[in-house]
């Protein structure tokens, strides 16, 4: 079986970091990305079976890129899991308005994000 | 006396002249130096009425013509007497319009006529000239009879370059003192104080010779009576047309000499001061002529028949062995000499730079009104015009080869400035009065006087052919330069005075009754003749709107220097109730604008300089109305209206401004909760997610020591964080300890400079600093203000968008207090959002985008107040800037103190 290709678009190195090592450890490729302004380049090139999007980015925010992603069609159907540490109802409802698979507030426990990167593959 | 010794005493003169003038420019400066404002240095600086001329030409006049010579006292005498009339308009038309010479004056009366400006500055300099010459030649006269009482010492030069040297030497003086100033302000307190001493030791020579004559030469009072009934000046006649007009001639000068008007108006600080002047004035002028008339009976007997009368003052003592007072008497005829060299060439420099320099570089260069360095190009102007005045000073001196008695060249002057007097007094009491009439006055008075009085004082062929003399021009006999049409007989000096103030007074009612004012000078017409009732003129009809508040701060930069101009534009914005931001260019501001530039380089200069950035409306109907005086009451009763309006306007706008602030800062709180919650969460979610991975075991043990260092790092920052917020608590609460010590200011800037290099490290800035400027031995807590400023210079450091990005470090001592200014040259802080970046959480960018936490200019703003100062937005610099103002020594914190 391939190995299925996650891109994580994340600018806290540590969470990165994390996120990294919780993925590979369960059988992903991880490609990983501080910047928002290149994101959505990258997207269209690499084609990944999933991203990892946080809300809060430099150089472009992750609502922006998830619009963008939503608007063409090759990539309006890519599983996309939004991160975000602000945990409020506003930011939860932007990101679904905006198109968004998932979304997954900071900090959350290991198990639960690896089984909900697997369910938007399944899914 | 040897002359080199002569040389020094005067050389040792000046320079301590040029102490007092320093010593008191830098109290000044300081503000220290209220006492030098009183009203007896008002009244002593107006002696320099009294020049070398009186100082040793009033013996020599009273030896060849009697009391005549009292006339010359008498006018300005009257003039001050009767101050309540003329004088009390003049000082208050000339505070309250900011008049910078008589030039300025007469041109602002009549709608800010630049060609008005341009005639006046034309006969002032003609007229000055004769009388800087006067100086020169009395000067140059004193020092040869020192030369020729002693052989030994230095031989002294021919008197001509004698001449060039004081001639040089005042000119150096003037330049040094009179546009040491780059505020290129009109005062000059300095000058002026040291200008008070010398009319004191004028004074006490005079008054030392007088009584040496009457109690050592003669013997006595009596003695001296009996003298003058033997002496040929008791047989002298009062001839009746030449004391009434000499007597006019010197009132009319008295106001109308462009020195006096300098000294009279322009340095007045005090109007209350001129009620003492009129008194005590008249007193030092009593007390100048006092001895005059002794000084020339016994100079008449004691000293060989030839000698120069003009001299007694110097050569009596001499003569006796007096060497000591003949010194003396030597410093007073030096002073009365220097001093009015010194204020004439200021005042026709003023004059000569605002009239014909200023208007005539903008008129060649407009858009340099705005960009160029205005306040170098003035004060070089002036320089070159000191230099010009005094340079046609002595060429006149070597024209008319100094022979003429010192009384004749003086009274030559005065026939000129008196041309000034229709238009002036006209100006101020005669609302009908209009430019037509004050240039037609003027041109013809002037022409007359250099036909009838100014060419022919060079000698018969010399300026005018013996022929004109004789026969007139071209043959025609009426026009001849004495006798003009046909009145003979007449002295020289009145019958020039005559025909001169006569034909001008003619044309200038003509003129101004057969020609019609325009609507500037309608206004000014009204504020000049009514000054006493319309203390707060309404402003002029400017367009508003027109005219950009950041064009007009840089054009007022250019001309009266950044930290003038700031201020002067806070306190604007102030009066409008929008402190922080700059003023709105509603006509009240410009009006006021105009007048703080019309200080500097001059009415109608301001004018021109401000209708180019905003524009004028022509008459408005509210001008129209003003010009109705009957209307008075209605207008009053509006002008309460108007002024009510106005308050519940600024009312409506402040309340505005703080619903706004409210409304955002209700969003702010919104996301402040955002803030921390993300704030706290990212660290959180490392934290969580690497202790689970080390809680299920089973890893190599380098790699559980890196994910333990990571937990650790960020307990770190979330413990970073909590202590900003503490911080910014305690420091909102005052509760926070101070430590307090000296600190090197320069040695805290360095600091901040290296600390705050770490922020965004690849980024090469340009960094401008003062070092000697940054010597200030600050007591203060030096690290809080250096978390201050690396705050700041971190935040350059980010946002700073320009391509060669430039941090600039200015610092100024003002008083006890400390200004810092860190100045970027990126884009700066959008207008709208000025009043918020000191709130806690307030980022500039999107909130959606990551950045810092938004902490540290609301922590620098607390640190600040602790530390008894403020930081604030300054706006118009060209690029984000931020003015930190802070106590020289803060003594306790400013919440203990209040405890």
């Amino acid at each position: 079986m391939v190995a299925r290709h996650a891109m994580l678009i994340e600018d806290e190195p540590n969470i990165a970091e994390a996120i990294r090592f919780l993925l590979r450890r369960d059988g992903w490729e991880v490609t990983t990305l501080g910047d928002g302004g290149v994101a959505e380049a990258r997207v269209r090139e690499q084609r990944p079976d999933l991203v990892i999007l946080d809300l809060m980015l430099p150089g472009r925010s992750g609502i922006e890129i998830l619009e963008a992603l939503r608007a063409t069609p090759d990539t309006a159907g890519l599983p996309v899991m939004m991160l975000t540490a602000k945990g409020q109802g506003r930011d939860r409802e932007a990101a679904e308005r905006a198109g968004a698979d998932l979304f997954m507030a900071k900090p959350f426990s290991n198990a639960e994000f690896v089984a909900a990167a697997r369910s938007l593959i399944r899914a | 006396m040897p002359f080199n010794l002569l040389v020094l005493a005067c050389v040792t003169y000046v320079a301590f002249l040029f102490l007092v003038a320093f010593v008191v420019e830098r109290k000044a400066a300081r503000g220290a130096a209220r006492w030098l404002r009183s009203p007896v240095v008002y009244t002593l600086s107006l002696s320099i009425y009294c020049t070398a001329w009186t100082f040793y030409g009033a013996v020599g006049y009273a030896a060849r013509s009697g009391l005549e010579f009292l006339t010359i006292y008498l006018g300005p005498t009257l003039v001050f007497i009767g101050w309540w009339w003329i004088l009390r308009k003049l000082v208050h038309i000339g505070r309250q319009q900011r008049v910078t010479s008589i030039a300025d004056m007469i041109s602002s009366r009549y709608g800010k006529s630049n060609l008005l400006g341009v005639i006046v500055t034309v006969i002032c300099v003609f007229a000055a000239t004769p009388y800087i010459a006067l100086q020169l030649q009395s000067v140059t006269l004193s020092f040869g009879v020192f030369a020729a009482a002693g052989t030994y010492g230095w031989a002294m030069p021919d008197t001509n370059s004698t001449a060039l040297w004081v001639a040089a030497g005042l000119t150096l003086f003037t330049i040094l003192f009179g546009t040491r100033n780059l505020d290129a302000n009109e005062q000059h307190t300095g000058v002026v104080t040291a200008i008070a001493v010398e009319a004191v030791v004028k004074l006490l020579a005079l008054l030392a010779v007088g009584i040496f004559v009457v109690w050592f030469v003669a013997s006595g009072p009596a003695d001296i009576v009996a003298r003058i009934h033997a002496s040929s000046i008791s047989d002298w006649e009062l001839v009746p047309s030449r004391w009434a007009g000499f007597t006019l001639l010197s009132g009319a000068a008295v106001i109308t000499l462009p020195r006096m008007f300098q000294v009279l108006v322009v340095e007045n600080s005090d109007e209350r001061h001129l009620a003492t002047a009129s008194w005590a004035f008249p007193l030092y002028l009593l007390a100048m002529s006092l001895f005059v008339v002794p000084i020339a009976v016994v100079g008449l007997e004691v000293m060989p028949t030839g000698a120069n009368p003009d001299l007694f003052v110097l050569t009596l003592p001499l003569s006796q062995g007096q060497g000591a007072l003949a010194m003396l008497a030597f410093l007073g005829g030096f002073s009365s000499a220097t001093s009015m060299v010194i204020v004439a060439s200021i005042a026709l420099a003023t004059m000569v730079s605002n009239h014909v320099v200023m208007p005539l570089w903008l008129s060649l260069r407009p858009a340099q009104s705005v960009s160029g360095d205005v306040r170098r190009l003035v004060l070089l102007s002036r320089r070159l015009s000191i230099a010009g005045v005094l340079g046609l000073g002595y060429l006149y001196y070597s024209l008319s080869g100094g022979s003429s008695a010192l009384a004749a060249i003086g009274l030559i002057s005065f026939v000129g400035v008196a041309q000034m007097l229709p238009a002036m007094l006209g100006g101020i009491f005669w609302r009908g009065a209009t430019r037509n009439g004050a240039i037609w006055g003027l041109g013809i008075g002037f022409a007359v006087w250099v036909y009838a009085l100014f060419l022919p004082s060079f000698g018969p062929g010399a300026a005018l052919p013996i022929d004109v003399f004789m026969q007139g021009p071209f043959g025609l006999d009426w026009l001849r330069p004495y006798a003009l049409f046909g009145v003979q007989g007449m002295d020289p000096m009145i019958h020039a005075l005559f025909w001169s103030l006569t034909l001008n007074t003619t044309a200038f009612t003509l003129g101004s009754l057969f020609s019609f004012p325009g609507p500037v000078e309608r206004v000014q017409g009204l504020a000049f003749v009514n000054v006493f009732d319309t203390e707060r003129a309404e402003p002029q009809g400017w367009v508003q709107g027109r005219a950009e508040p950041e064009a007009l701060l840089v054009m007022a930069q250019r001309i009266l220097g950044d930290e003038a101009a700031l201020a002067f534009f806070e306190a604007q914005a102030q009066a409008q109730g929008k402190a922080g931001y700059l003023p709105d260019p509603v006509p009240e501001f410009l009006d006021a604008l105009e007048r703080r530039l019309a200080s500097s380089v001059g009415a109608a200069t301001a004018h021109a300089m401000i209708t180019e950035l905003a524009g004028r409306a022509r008459v408005t109907v509210a001008d129209l109305m003003r010009m109705a005086g009957e209307t008075a009451q209605i207008m009053e009763y509006s002008s309460q209206l108007e002024s009510q309006r106005e308050e519940l306007t600024r009312t409506a706008r402040q309340l505005r401004d703080a619903n706004e602030k409210l409304t955002q800062l209700s969003v702010q709180k919104d996301a402040f909760l955002s803030q921390i919650s993300h704030e706290l969460r990212t660290p959180m979610t490392s934290i969580r997610a690497f202790s689970e991975i080390m809680m299920e075991g089973d890893m190599p043990p380098e790699m559980a020591a890196n994910y333990a260092r990571i937990i650790n790092e960020e307990a770190i920052r979330l413990t970073r964080l909590l202590d900003d917020l503490l911080d910014l608590g305690v420091l909102e609460n005052g509760t926070v300890q101070l430590n307090l010590k000296l600190a090197n200011l320069s040695e805290l800037i360095e600091r901040s400079l290296r600390a705050a290099s770490h922020t965004r490290p690849e980024r090469s800035f340009t960094i401008q600093r003062d070092l000697p400027a940054e010597q200030i031995f600050l007591r203060t807590d030096p690290d809080r203000l250096c978390q201050v400023l690396i705050n700041l210079i971190s935040n350059a450091r980010k946002y700073c968008d320009s391509a060669q990005p430039e941090l600039r470090l200015v610092v100024r001592q003002r008083g006890a207090r400390v200004i810092i200014d860190v100045i970027d040259n990126g884009t700066g802080i959008p207008r709208d959002k000025q009043s918020l970046i000191f709130e806690k959480f307030a980022r500039l960018t999107d909130q959606m985008r990551a950045g810092g936490a938004g902490l540290g200019l609301a922590i620098c703003r607390e640190i600040m107040v602790n530390l008894g100062g403020s930081v604030s937005y300054l706006p118009g610099q060209g690029g984000a800037a931020f003015r930190v103002t802070l106590p020289l020594r803060l003594e306790k914190s400013p919440h203990e103190r209040a405890a």
